[in-house]
């Protein structure tokens, strides 16, 4: 005999709980705004110089935006290639292996734009 | 209440005697337009750090975003990018319970695709009317 809530305690098989679906929810959330503003930010910079790319990048607003994309993005496509990763690949050597680039290739994509955004910023 | 027992399930058929729905293409893009997602990012990586590093590589990564191929790219990019959108905006509405009948689904499914479509129009027309 269990009861309910000693069927819940321990957040599941994967004691985890619901806090994958709410990490994605929660990013895509957020990336919903944010990237709407980076997209206005891109095509208002379509064509335009290097000094004018500069002096845009470097508005507190637009570095900021970007900066919190960047976190949220990172975020979000890691766990959202998780998912196809554990879906797809079954062999678990193959599969760990797998899921540490994942992380390490989401950490490399945001660590390297964070770091060109900073040094375009306080860096030139 | 809860004791462990094994269970006969039905097993799930095979994939291929399903007929490809909508809804089904639908599922399998936004997690297409995801992964391509993922790895384009390394296209943002690499014009930040253009930009970052000198006015020789702005000229160059500029050069390759204005090509057809580099445009091909961004025009494909920016669909994904809309597309993945409205489909989270769908998923949003699944999660409060809303929109499971077939024809919410559909509706839902021609929305998402049509919706992706105009929205790449309309942000290529804007970029190409504002083209400094």
């Amino acid at each position: 005999m269990k009861t309910p809530l000693g069927r819940v305690r321990g957040l599941g098989t994967a004691h985890s709980g619901t806090e994958h679906f709410w990490l994605q929810r929660l990013t895509a959330v957020a990336n919903l705004p944010l990237l709407i503003g980076f997209l206005i930010v891109i095509v208002a910079l379509v064509g335009r110089s290097h000094a004018a790319v500069i002096s845009t990048l470097t508005n507190p607003f637009v570095a900021i935006l970007i900066l919190s994309a960047l976190i949220s993005v990172v975020m979000h496509m890691r766990i959202g290639m998780q998912v196809i990763i554990e879906d797809y690949v079954h062999s678990e050597g193959r599969k760990i292996l797998l899921l540490m680039a994942n992380t390490f290739f989401s950490l490399g994509i945001g660590l390297a734009a964070a770091y060109a955004l900073l040094k375009i910023n306080f860096g030139l | 209440m809860a004791e462990r027992r094994t269970i006969e399930r039905p097993l799930s058929p095979h994939l291929q005697i399903y007929r490809m729905t909508l809804t089904m293409a639908m599922s399998i893009v936004h997690r297409v337009t995801g992964a391509a997602l993922y790895f384009g990012t390394l296209l943002l990586v690499w014009w930040l750090i253009a930009v970052s590093s000198s006015a020789t590589q702005f000229d160059i990564v500029s050069a390759f975003f204005a090509s057809w191929v580099g445009q091909l790219v961004l025009f494909g990019y920016t669909w994904a990018l809309l597309h993945h959108m409205l489909g989270g905006i769908r998923h949003f509405i699944w999660d409060t319970g809303r929109g499971f009948n077939p024809q919410e689904r559909e509706f839902l499914a021609m929305a998402t695709i049509v919706g992706s479509i105009v929205l790449t129009l309309l942000v290529w027309t804007f970029g190409y009317m504002l083209k400094g």
